[in-house]
C-alpha cells in the first residue's frame, strides 16, 4: 500500500473541520497516524485500525458473483454445425434460402447473443500471439474457432463466409441491390486486405495489441454500444454493402485472406451449374464478387513469344517492387513505431517535458506516478523504433510479393470454354445457382 | 489410371495440408487451460476514471467492490463524502459518488458502515481514489465476471495508462486487495 504524505496536507484544509467535535478528533486522529508516527506507519498495514464493535455487527460479505460463461462446447458445437449444414445446402441443396437462413441464426447467435467475440476472424490474432507475440495462453476453443474454418475451405470453399462469419452475415443481409464492382478496381480494393493483414501481424509481432478486434466495424452493433467511430465505420460499410456486396469480407477482412489461399486449393467447391455449362451467360451478371470467371472469347491465343517477354517483364519487374515496398515500409517507421503505446506516451512524455503541450494526459499522469524514468522510456521507445524498421520492412517485402503474385495471376491467360468459379473469391452465396438454367444430371 | 493416380495424390496432399495446419495450432494452444477472464490488478490501478467511459458495455462491467474486512467504518469517509461538502451527512450534495451508489448506514457511534449498491454504480472510481488517498484503500476497482462479455482484446485494458488490467485464468478470479477478502466470498 503506497502512502502520499504530500496529500495527507491537504486533509486538515480541505474538510470543513473546526464546527464539528468528532471531526476534530478525526482530523487529529488522521494527522497523529500520519504525521507523528510516520516510522510505524511503514510497518502498519492500514491507516485506521479495523474497529471492535460493541454491537454483534457483521461484516457485510463482497458481492463477487461468478463469471456468467457460455460454455465453450457450445459455441464449438455451433460451428462445427453450421460449418457442416452450410457445405451440404451449397454443395448439394444448392439453395439461396438455406444460405439466408443460415446466415440468420449465425448472426442472432454469434453476433448479438455471443455479442462477437469468439470469432474467427480475430482467433488469427491468437494464434499468432501464442506462437510469436507475448506468448499468451491460447485457450482451445480460439484454436477451434481458428482451426475449423480452414479446414472446411480445405474441402468445400469458404463456407464459413458464406453464412457462419457474423460479420459476413450481416452484411449478406444488408446487400440487397448488389451491382458489380468494375474488375480492375475490385482487383486494387483486395489488396487493401493484405495490408490489414500485414498491419494486424505486425502489430501482434511487435505487441501492440489486436488491431483487428480494435477496428471490428460491426461488433458496437452486436453489443448495442461502442465508440462514435467505429459505429459510424460499421454504419457506412453496411450502407456501401447495399450496392457493393460486402465490402468488409472483401476488401478488408485478414481472416478472408487466408481463406481465400485455402480455398483455391478446395476439393469439393461449388459450381455454378449442376451439370454441363451451356454457355447461355445467364449467370454472368449474377456474382456481385467478381468470382464468375467468363470464356474466353474466341480470340486467338497470343504468340509464345509474346507470352514469354511478357513473363520475363514480370519476373524482372517484381524484385524491384519487392524491394521498393521493403524500402517504404523501412523509412515508414517512425509512423508505424507509433501503433506503439510505449513510443505514443514517450512522445508526450518528450513534448510535455520540453513545454510543447500545456497539459498532460491520462497516460503521462500515470506515468509519473509509476516508477520507471522519463529516460529509460526514451530509451524503450527508441529500442521499439529500431525493432519497427525491420517489421515495416517485412511488411513491404509481404505487400511487394502480394502485389506481384496478383499481377503474375492477371497475366496468366485462361483457356477455360465454360464459366467458372474463382475458388478464392467465391463466398458461396449460392446467388448463381438460381441463374442456371441446366438442370441437375438424374443420379444413376 | 494416371488420373486416378492424381486424385489420390491430391486426396493426401489436402489431408496431410490439414493435419499440418490443425497440429500446428493445436501445438501452441493449451487445452487445459479453461476459461480466461479480465481482471483488474487493484494494486496498479491509478483509478484515471476510463473504466467507466472505455468498456463495450454501458455501464461498464467494471464495479466498485468494498473489502468490508479492511474497512476503517470511518464516520468522515474520503470515499463518500465530497472534500469540501457543505455538510457531512447523506445529502446529494455532499456526496462523492457521482451516481449515489454508496449507501451509508449508521452501526454504532463513532462507525459507520458503506455498501455498493451495483446497479447504480458505473465504475469511475471517484470513491476509490478517496479511499486510497485518506482511507485504508477498502474500496477498490473490479471487473464483475458476470456482467463482463470477455472480449477478445478488452477495450479498458487498451487504454488503461497503468496497465493495470491483465488476462488471468478463472480459477484465479476475482483479484482481491487483500487475500483476507477471499474468507468466504465464493
Amino acid at each position: 500500500m503506497t502512502r502520499r504524505p504530500a496529500n495527507t496536507v491537504n486533509v486538515a484544509c480541505v474538510l470543513p473541520g473546526s464546527a464539528h467535535p468528532r471531526l476534530t478528533v478525526c482530523v487529529a486522529a488522521v494527522s497523529a497516524l500520519l504525521f507523528l508516527l510516520p516510522p510505524l506507519a511503514a510497518t502498519a498495514e492500514f491507516r485506521f485500525s479495523m474497529p471492535e464493535f460493541s454491537t454483534d455487527y457483521e461484516h457485510e460479505p463482497m458481492f463477487l458473483p461468478p463469471a456468467a460463461l457460455t460454455p465453450p462446447r457450445l459455441d464449438i458445437t455451433l460451428l462445427a454445425a453450421l460449418l457442416g449444414f452450410t457445405a451440404y445446402v451449397v454443395l448439394r441443396r444448392r439453395s439461396r434460402r438455406w444460405v439466408l437462413t443460415l446466415s440468420f441464426v449465425a448472426l442472432a447467435y454469434f453476433g448479438f447473443y455471443r455479442q462477437g467475440c469468439v470469432c474467427s476472424v480475430g482467433s488469427l490474432q491468437n494464434v499468432l500471439n501464442a506462437y510469436v507475440g507475448t506468448g499468451e495462453i491460447l485457450p482451445l476453443v480460439v484454436a477451434v474457432f481458428f482451426l475449423l474454418p480452414l479446414i472446411a475451405a480445405l474441402y468445400f470453399g469458404r463456407v464459413f463466409c458464406a453464412s457462419v462469419c457474423p460479420l459476413g452475415a450481416a452484411q449478406e443481409i444488408c446487400a440487397v441491390h448488389p451491382v458489380q464492382v468494375p474488375k480492375p478496381v475490385d482487383a486494387a480494393l483486395g489488396m487493401l486486405a493484405y495490408a490489414y493483414l500485414g498491419i494486424a501481424v505486425m502489430g501482434i509481432v511487435m505487441d501492440c495489441g489486436f488491431l483487428i478486434c480494435r477496428y471490428d466495424p460491426f461488433v458496437g452493433f452486436f453489443r448495442r454500444g461502442g465508440s462514435f467511430n467505429m459505429l459510424l465505420a460499421g454504419g457506412i460499410i453496411l450502407t456501401t454493402g447495399i450496392f457493393i456486396a460486402r465490402p468488409y469480407c472483401r476488401y478488408f477482412c485478414p481472416y478472408g485472406v487466408l481463406l481465400r489461399w485455402i480455398s483455391i486449393f478446395s476439393r469439393y467447391h461449388a459450381a455454378i451449374t449442376p451439370g454441363e455449362c451451356v454457355q447461355c451467360r445467364l449467370c454472368e451478371e449474377a456474382c456481385p464478387y467478381n468470382a464468375i470467371i467468363p470464356p474466353e472469347p474466341g480470340a486467338a491465343p497470343e504468340s509464345r513469344h509474346a507470352g514469354a517477354m511478357r513473363l520475363g517483364k514480370l519476373l524482372a519487374v517484381s524484385p524491384l517492387v519487392v524491394l521498393c515496398a521493403a524500402g517504404i515500409g523501412w523509412s515508414a517507421h517512425p509512423t508505424l513505431s507509433r501503433m506503439h503505446p510505449t513510443v505514443r506516451l514517450a512522445e508526450r512524455i518528450a513534448a510535455e517535458e520540453a513545454g510543447r503541450v500545456p497539459d498532460t494526459t491520462i497516460e503521462t499522469d500515470a506515468f509519473r506516478e509509476g516508477d520507471q524514468t522519463a529516460a529509460s522510456l526514451y530509451a524503450e521507445a527508441r529500442a521499439l523504433d529500431a525493432r519497427f524498421k525491420y517489421a515495416g520492412a517485412a511488411l513491404g517485402v509481404f505487400l511487394g510479393l502480394a502485389v506481384c503474385a496478383r499481377l503474375f495471376r492477371l497475366s496468366v491467360l485462361r483457356h477455360a470454354r465454360d464459366y467458372t468459379i474463382d475458388k478464392g473469391a467465391c463466398l458461396s452465396c449460392a446467388r448463381c445457382f438460381k441463374y442456371c438454367p441446366v438442370e441437375a444430371p438424374e443420379k444413376p | 489410371m494416371s488420373e486416378k493416380k492424381n486424385t489420390g495424390r491430391r486426396a493426401f496432399m489436402r489431408a496431410a495440408a490439414a493435419a499440418a495446419l490443425g497440429g500446428g495450432v493445436w501445438l501452441a494452444a493449451t487445452p487445459s487451460s479453461g476459461a480466461w477472464v479480465w481482471q483488474i490488478d487493484p494494486r496498479k490501478c491509478t483509478q484515471c476514471g476510463q473504466c467507466a467511459t472505455h468498456c463495450v458495455l454501458n455501464p461498464s462491467a467494471v464495479k466498485c467492490v468494498h473489502a468490508t474486512r479492511i474497512c476503517g467504518y470511518c464516520d468522515l469517509c474520503s470515499g463518500y463524502l465530497q472534500p469540501n461538502a457543505p455538510a457531512l451527512d447523506t445529502g446529494a450534495e455532499n456526496e462523492l459518488c457521482p451516481t449515489a451508489a454508496i449507501k451509508r448506514s449508521f452501526v454504532e457511534d463513532p462507525y459507520f458502515a458503506y455498501s455498493i449498491d451495483e446497479t447504480l454504480c458505473v465504475g469511475c472510481g471517484k470513491c476509490v481514489k478517496g479511499c486510497a488517498q485518506f482511507g485504508n484503500g477498502s474500496l477498490y476497482l473490479q471487473i464483475k465476471r458476470d456482467l463482463c462479455v470477455n472480449c477478445n482484446e478488452c477495450s479498458i485494458a487498451r487504454d488503461c495508462p497503468s496497465h493495470a488490467i491483465e488476462r488471468i485464468p478463472l480459477s484465479r478470479a476475482y483479484i482481491l486487495k487483500y487475500d483476507d477478502d477471499s474468507k468466504g466470498t465464493e
